[in-house]
């Protein structure tokens, strides 16, 4: 098949971040259940199917902004309409548009009231989270950035558990007062820079103490999202609580907005404060890897278990991306983009059983593979994927960010080392008991297999599961000289003075 | 009177007329109908009116009375706010059913005394305009129907009008001083004749005296004592119109008054952050334990009264903008709330949080409504309040005030726990034995008109900001 060739008159981010919109305008029109969750279906895939133009179109070649769309939005506030994206937030967009119907899938039958709210929701966020992605004015990243929360906290609040209300509240308050600085230091680069390009505000030379005070209002909105050790409290909260397709939102694309913040942000922005803060930001991601792993294997809920191991992971994420190094970087970048595979997969497969089973107590599942081959085979290798089994995507990521970890502080990787281990434990213990542990539960002989739906919801993570775990070059390819770029404006001659008072 | 006059003071003809209509309508007995049309009409006509009169300047009653952009655009303000309460109102199922066609008269000449307040260049019209548009609000406040255990409407209309009166009598001993420091009467002359004693102390006394009688309007601590009281002794519909409309007047003339400390004086900018930092705090503190949601809303306004400060707190033409910007969205975002207490309250009673439960079963329209206002009040994009909040710390952090701004922002994360807690009720309870709630047309009308309202001016502000902006060159100027 040949691709269109790119027409730079084309606006296909505009096209990415508005058909949601457009799409959930016409949900709210639509009558009948089955025949919107078919639309919400078609419509997500036909965006997926356009973001493939993208990786078609990009240029790996190039550090610059591609796809770069400008028009002017408040011209009294200089505030722009200004989207593109390069390695890093295409490889974030593209996750962002195939999850979304796999969201979808796993909603089908999960959903059963107020169907049309729950899509218009799920395509709202779809809206924001491309957005957030693509937008290179502050402004507009920021309104995209908060207006997800809206959503975000309705999904968890109206679908969730027996605790969503107090769920919601958390997750809206934490992130609401994490960014309210944000925005304080928006304005403050603002009135330096003299615009809201995202570029623009990149290599200016401010001075070390404004670096220090944006770092840190940065970070307290980026950690919070990640979430980081010790600001992740919202997080098994929100994640239990959620249904499952807000619990793969959630892991797979909001939990990478934190850690997309501090690459896209902090560390061109501030280059002299992130070598600051550096050593301590390493140390919060050490202490999250360890705590994360350990709070996971002492839990006997399936979704907290998944939700402290993203805390660990995530870890490793922050982790790649302060070790400040090539390996680091495009590890943490990988990191990312497993994560979102393999924890968004093993949401999905709790989603599964407690659809079945009305619980996700481990005691109460064990068993349930004997009478579930297919479930089983699948839930092996997604847990095999998150313990970062090599030949999965996630050894690949893992391994490149202790390497460049290794280059920065050998303690510092020994001290995180032991959070391999620990995943490897807990995974393997939620493996051995669901699959194949001895069934105190006879009940579970009346299971049903996977139907076609779950099947088709849960291949395509299975095939990213082994493409990067075996064939990861083509998506280092495509953010090479993006992370190249971005090492350059960190480590450049602003942040060298820093490095020498060390 | 020329044409060209005849035609610039067009709003305010259309206002005089229906209000006389409405008192002749009002002589006779159960004419609520008639009432409630002939406001209606009036509000629609007005709308139109001031539309037209969109590009009119013009300097009337020699000189006193200024048709200018800044005025024309407030104007049509009033005008849209006004046609919202009157839709909003329905049968009035709360007042008393002798004095409903009163009630309409008493709404038409507030409206037309806000109207006439944005033009005044005269100290002595813009107090005369300030009490035709306070005076008849102080009457709508007690003609909430009693029943039993609803006296409050009447020690609230107390509380009311003697904190109005003091108000304004320390606003007028205010102007005084500063008549006495300039001789003149006449604004844009004052502006001149003060700046040499700006930083004098009797001028600052003055200057902030005067701002007192408009701190009450707008409810600003310490000046706040009434709103909650009011908001919950009056009826629904009152409330709304206390709330909304006349919180913009008062921004309006706050701008006239505030861009006479030119150059900047340090106390007088001292003075300003003081109050839009202890409103901020008071209201959103004392906010978060509200059970009665007009109450809530009451210390809210306290704290947006603050935020709408910030922008004073500026003193420059960016910041007067903001603060309108805000205060005009505010309108919007209030008035989306108070639609929905009218319509949730049964015979007109107060609303508590318990009321809102399981909304968005009972009437899924007004759950929007009140999702997009509460989002809105709360500063979340895409809607006006988080544009109007950028605007303004925007302008305050230019001009240096980066505590005042982060006490700000530390705000607006202390206020959406309150916020969150009327989402909370509305979308994620269950509705229980409450009864499903019917909307007629015209309700419907506002609710899509205020979420449409919202939501442009937060996503497509550049229209309006620009006009403001361009429209507060006329008020400093001359």
């Amino acid at each position: 098949m040949t691709l269109p060739s790119y027409n730079p008159d084309f606006p296909i981010l505009s096209v990415l971040i508005f058909s949601p919109l457009v799409a959930a305008a016409v949900a709210a029109m639509i009558r009948g259940e089955n025949l919107l969750r078919w639309w919400t279906l078609i419509s997500t895939t036909a965006i997926a199917a356009v973001s493939l133009l993208l990786w078609g179109w990009f240029d790996a070649t190039t550090a610059k902004f591609q796809f770069v769309e400008h028009a002017a939005w408040i011209p009294s506030l200089k505030i722009c309409y200004t989207l593109g994206i390069d390695g890093i937030s295409l490889l974030l967009v593209l996750m962002t548009t195939l999850i979304m119907p796999l969201c979808v899938l796993c909603s089908w039958s999960y959903i059963t009231k107020r169907v049309k709210e729950f899509m218009i929701c799920l395509l709202v966020m779809e809206t924001a989270m491309v957005g957030v992605f693509c937008a290179l004015d502050f402004i507009l990243f920021f309104v995209f950035w908060e207006a997800m929360l809206i959503p975000m906290a309705l999904l968890i609040g109206i679908w969730g558990g027996p605790r969503k209300i107090y769920a919601a509240l958390k997750f809206f308050i934490y992130t609401m007062a994490g960014s309210v600085l944000l925005l304080v230091a928006i304005i403050a680069l603002f009135l330096k820079a003299g615009s809201f390009d995202i570029r623009a505000m990149m290599g200016q030379p401010y001075g070390a103490e404004f670096q220090c005070w944006v770092f840190l209002a940065f970070f307290i909105s980026f950690a919070i999202k990640v979430p980081m050790f010790p600001f992740h409290t919202w997080l098994p909260a929100a994640h239990v609580e959620a249904p499952t397709a807000g619990s793969v939102l959630l892991a797979s694309i909001l939990l990478k907005m934190g850690t997309y913040g501090f690459l896209r942000f902090s560390l061109p922005i501030t280059p002299y404060a992130t070598h600051v803060f550096t050593p301590y930001v390493l140390g919060l991601s050490v202490v999250a890897i360890i705590y994360g792993g350990l709070t996971a294997l002492a839990q006997s809920d399936l979704k907290k278990l998944v939700a402290y191991s993203s805390v660990s992971h995530m870890g490793f994420a922050t982790l790649g991306i302060f070790a400040l190094n090539i390996s680091g970087l495009e590890g943490a970048t990988l990191v990312m983009i497993n994560h979102g595979v393999t924890t968004g997969a093993l949401f999905i497969v709790v989603g599964i059983i407690y659809e079945r089973l009305h619980t996700r107590d481990l005691g109460e599942t064990a068993g349930m593979g004997k009478f579930m081959p297919v479930f089983a085979g699948f839930l092996g290798i997604f847990c095999l994927s998150s313990l970062a089994f090599p030949g999965t995507n996630s050894f690949i990521g893992e391994f490149l960010v202790l390497a460049g970890g290794f280059k920065v502080s050998i303690p510092m990787v020994l001290c995180a080392l032991p959070g391999v281990v620990i995943a490897a434990a807990y995974m393997l213990r939620m493996l051995q008991k669901v699959a194949y542990g001895h069934t105190d539960n006879p009940d579970h002989s009346r299971l049903a297999d996977l139907n076609f739906r779950e099947v088709v919801t849960l291949v395509p993570l299975l095939v990213f599961v082994f493409w990067i775990g075996l064939h990861p070059q083509p998506f280092v390819n495509v953010m090479h000289a993006s992370v190249q770029h971005l090492l350059e404006q960190a480590n450049g001659p602003l942040a060298q003075a820093a490095v020498a008072l060390r | 009177m020329t044409t060209a006059e005849f035609t610039a003071f067009l709003p305010e003809l259309v206002l005089l007329a229906g209000a006389l209509v409405l008192f002749v309508i009002s002589l006779g007995d159960g004419r609520t109908r008639q009432a409630r049309a002939a406001a209606l009409v009036m509000a629609v006509a007005t709308v139109v009116a001031c539309a037209l009169c969109l590009g009119q300047q013009a300097l009337l009653f020699n000189g006193a009375y200024r048709v200018d952009a800044f005025s024309q655009i407030l104007k049509l303000v009033f005008a849209a706010g006004f046609t919202f309460v009157v839709l909003l109102s329905g049968e009035l199922c709360d007042i008393r059913a002798d004095v409903k066609p009163e009630y309409y008269l008493f709404v038409a000449l507030s409206v037309c005394g806000l109207v006439m307040l944005v033009s005044c260049v005269d100290i002595l019209t813009l107090v005369i305009a300030l009490e035709l548009s306070s005076f008849p609000l102080y009457m709508l406040v007690p003609l909430r129907s009693e029943r039993w255990g609803q006296r409050s409407q009447m020690e609230s209309a107390i509380k009311y009008i003697m904190f109005g009166v003091a108000a304004n009598g320390i606003m007028l001993f205010g102007m005084s001083y500063l008549f006495g420091l300039t001789g003149t009467t006449f604004l844009p002359e004052m502006i001149v004749k003060l700046r040499p004693v700006v930083t004098s102390p009797l001028a600052i006394a003055g200057l902030a005296m005067t701002f007192c009688g408009l701190f009450f309007k707008l409810a600003v601590f310490p000046f706040h004592f009434w709103t909650p009281d009011v908001y919950q002794g009056a009826s629904n519909e009152t409330a709304s119109l206390i709330a909304s409309l006349a919180k913009v007047g008062a921004v309006a003339v706050l701008v006239r008054f505030v861009s006479l400390v030119s150059p900047e004086s340090q106390s007088v900018v001292g003075l300003l952050t003081l109050l839009a930092v202890a409103s901020m705090f008071y209201g959103n503190l004392i906010a978060l334990v509200q059970k009665d949601l007009k109450r809530l809303l009451g210390f809210s306004g306290i704290a947006h009264a603050g935020y709408a400060l910030i922008g004073f707190a500026a003193l420059d033409n960016a910041g007067y903008a903001a603060a309108l910007y805000y205060i005009v969205g505010y309108l919007f975002m209030v008035l989306a709330c108070f639609v929905v207490i009218c319509k949730v309250s049964c015979n007109g009673v107060n609303v508590s949080m318990d009321d809102l439960a399981g909304l968005h079963r009972r009437s899924p329209l007004l759950a929007v409504t009140l999702v997009v206002g509460i989002f809105a009040l709360a500063g979340i994009p895409p809607f006006v309040g988080f544009m109007g909040k950028l605007t303004l710390l925007s302008a305050a952090l230019a001009k240096g005030h980066l505590s005042l701004v982060i006490i700000a922002v530390v705000n607006t994360a202390i206020a959406i726990y309150y916020y969150l807690c009327v989402v909370r009720e509305a979308c994620f309870r269950d509705a229980g034995d409450l009864p499903a709630i019917q909307l007629d047309g015209p309700t419907r009308a506002v609710c899509v008109l205020l979420i449409v309202g919202i939501l442009v001016l937060g996503v497509v502000p550049a229209t309006v900001i620009d006009a403001i902006t361009s429209s507060l060159a006329c008020v400093s100027l001359r």
